[in-house]
């Protein structure tokens, strides 16, 4: 590595990286979703589409101006808060995103709150004790998580706790907010999937990045002087393996977005995920374009900040 | 026990370091149960596909039914059989593709070098940056969902994936002396890509190929079950378990038995490509 680069040099890169991304990200949005279709006002107008009214619509829409500028201008209008009109309802796409959104951060706020330490706990847990049963179930179990689809998980966590135990609604999702019960009730479900679905991943890399310091000469050393397993791992390993752990919380987070996709529809939560694919099935593509942004946007962020958490964390990279 | 005695033994696979411990076999035991089911399944199913032959819907399993009936009352297993054909096919086609664009080109990039392998990669590498599904859902929202789509949808995202995977390791054999004299041998880039670098990165590319499979099922399962998938008459085991998910409240096998259809394949070549030997796997190192 030159020595050029400092640790302030690497993440400037690693910004500048993200934000080109994030243009090429919104670059195939747009294209995708405005190009690939066909005529856009053709589709609008459908049984009414003569010529005349297809040109005049066209014309007030702006299609006929260069694809480039109205990509532009889509850019900076969503860089101003301006999403566009929906193709479906004439709503503002801000308006119908708003509450949206809202309900879909306290989703993935409440399962990360519940999930992180729960699979940290266990990650830590199997590389203290690796080998063991427990590790072995933990290992086992988060394999399978990971290798099915989180329709899956979702179907199987409807079954066990709904059908079989009858503890929770299976796929009702009432906007009751009366007490606490049914709050709680209501978020259960969602929240227990999408649980798995993150924590398996959490776990599998927080084991790793565990397991990897352990097997530094440094910490063989704590165990040959004589501190006990737990010693070892807590006081001499889990320092510095904390950066590796951030950054694994910081990518498996990551997961929540696709997630969260499927979880919404399967409990018909009323988030930003279950309005972007009901738009889907209505081909509404400016509600299409702002919802996918939003989602590459919190893809992106966090995948940065996994990168940036990374670069802070390694101490060599501090002292230039 | 002559100290001369001349040690023989037979060129077997256990021998050369290329066999298969018990749980790889299982694995791909069920990969090739999986494999001859899609090829065949045509001939395999006991009811048509499509005929409503049970006057009952969720049946239970039964003896004229092995996986009960579906919310129509169709046959499941002949469901499930046709399900493996499109959910295996669809799969196998964009993997395939995804693979083979992204092993050229990343071999390509790492024997070229210089600025058209910093732009392949930083472009690919942003492309990373959006998230499967999600492409998924916006490519089908603007052309429409059908299989030709699917695979091709498929094969795109997953191809900066693997071609960041053969650029990494093709970069470590462009370093190796036989590269080097056979560039001093005035040989072309189309040689050095199919003749040095590709014969020493097969089996690790082999192996990641297989991980991107279950990738790609899982996506494309997940597109199905959100109903933007393969699209009815015909059903991949996610839009069958979209199709009888009303059945989960009665516990049928309806929704049940696809389900562990695609688990039991991604989990198998999980298994399958896990106990792969090092030989196979770890070729270059």
């Amino acid at each position: 590595m030159p020595a050029s680069l400092n640790l302030y040099a690497l993440i400037a890169q690693r910004l500048g990286i993200a934000l080109i991304t994030l243009v090429i990200v919104s670059f195939a949005v747009f294209f995708a979703t405005e190009l690939l279709p066909g005529d856009v006002a053709q589709i609008l107008l459908g049984q009414a589409a003569t010529p005349q009214a297809v040109a005049g619509l066209r014309e007030a829409m702006g299609l006929n101006q260069p694809a480039i500028y109205r990509f532009l201008h889509w850019l900076v209008g969503l860089a101003s808060g301006d999403l566009g009109i929906s193709y479906v309802n004439n709503m503002p796409v801000a308006k119908l995103i708003g509450d949206r959104l809202v309900n879909s951060l306290k989703l993935a706020g409440v399962t990360t709150l519940f999930a992180v330490p729960i699979a940290l706990g266990l990650g830590i847990g199997a590389a203290m004790w690796r080998g063991s049963i427990f590790d072995r179930v933990v290992s086992m179990l988060t394999i399978s998580v990971i290798s099915v689809p989180e329709f899956m998980v979702a179907t199987l966590a409807v079954l066990i706790f709904a059908v079989w135990l009858g503890w929770l609604p299976a796929l009702s999702y009432g906007a009751d907010v009366s007490s606490w019960a049914t709050v709680l009730r209501a978020y259960a479900m969602p929240v227990i999937t999408l649980g798995f679905v993150i924590s398996a991943q959490m776990i599998r890399m927080t084991r790793a990045a565990v397991i990897e310091t352990i097997n530094t000469s440094y910490v063989e050393m704590a165990l040959l002087k004589g501190a006990s397993r737990r010693r070892m791992v807590l006081r001499h390993a889990l320092p510095n393996a904390l950066g590796p752990i951030a950054n694994a919380v910081a990518l498996s987070l990551s997961y929540l977005v696709g997630g969260v996709i499927i979880v919404e529809t399967i409990f018909n939560y009323p988030g930003v995920a279950k309005l972007m694919v009901d738009a889907v099935s209505t081909r509404d593509l400016p509600l299409i374009q702002s919802c996918a942004m939003i989602f590459c946007v919190s893809h992106l962020t966090l995948i940065t900040l996994a990168d940036l958490i990374a670069i802070l964390a390694n101490p060599r990279l501090r002292h230039r | 026990m002559t100290p001369d005695r001349v040690s023989f033994r037979l060129p077997t696979p256990r021998g050369l370091g290329y066999s298969f411990n018990r749980v790889g076999r299982i694995g791909l035991a069920v990969i090739l149960f999986w494999a001859v089911v899609a090829v065949f399944g045509t001939w395999l199913t006991p009811y048509p596909v499509g005929k409503i032959v049970d006057s009952d819907y969720f049946s239970p399993m039964s003896g004229s039914f092995w996986m009960g009936s579906d919310y129509l009352g169709r046959d499941m297993l002949s469901r499930i059989i046709m399900g493996a054909h499109y959910t295996v096919g669809i799969a196998l086609t964009s993997v395939t593709l995804a693979c083979t664009a992204g092993v050229i080109f990343g071999m390509i990039a790492a024997v070229i070098g210089g600025w058209f392998d910093t732009i392949l990669s930083r472009l690919l590498d942003a492309f990373n940056g959006i998230p499967s599904l999600l492409f998924g859902l916006v490519v089908v929202a603007a052309v429409g969902s059908s299989i030709p789509v699917l695979v091709l949808t498929l094969a795109t995202i997953y191809a900066p994936g693997a071609y960041r995977f053969a650029r990494a390791l093709a970069v470590n054999v462009n370093t190796m002396d036989f590269v080097t004299v056979a560039r001093a041998r005035g040989e072309r880039t189309p040689y050095l890509i199919l003749h040095e670098i590709l014969p020493n990165i097969l089996g690790p590319v082999l192996a990641d190929l297989g991980l991107r499979f279950v990738f790609i099922v899982l996506v494309l399962s997940g597109l199905s079950f959100l109903g933007l998938g393969v699209q009815p008459p015909n059903a991949d085991w996610g839009a069958l378990v979209r199709e009888n998910i009303e059945g989960l409240s009665l516990g049928a096998p309806a929704v049940i038995f696809p389900s562990i259809a695609i688990a039991s394949l991604t989990i198998s070549v999980n298994m399958f490509i896990d106990n792969l030997p090092t030989r196979i796997r770890d070729r270059s190192e």
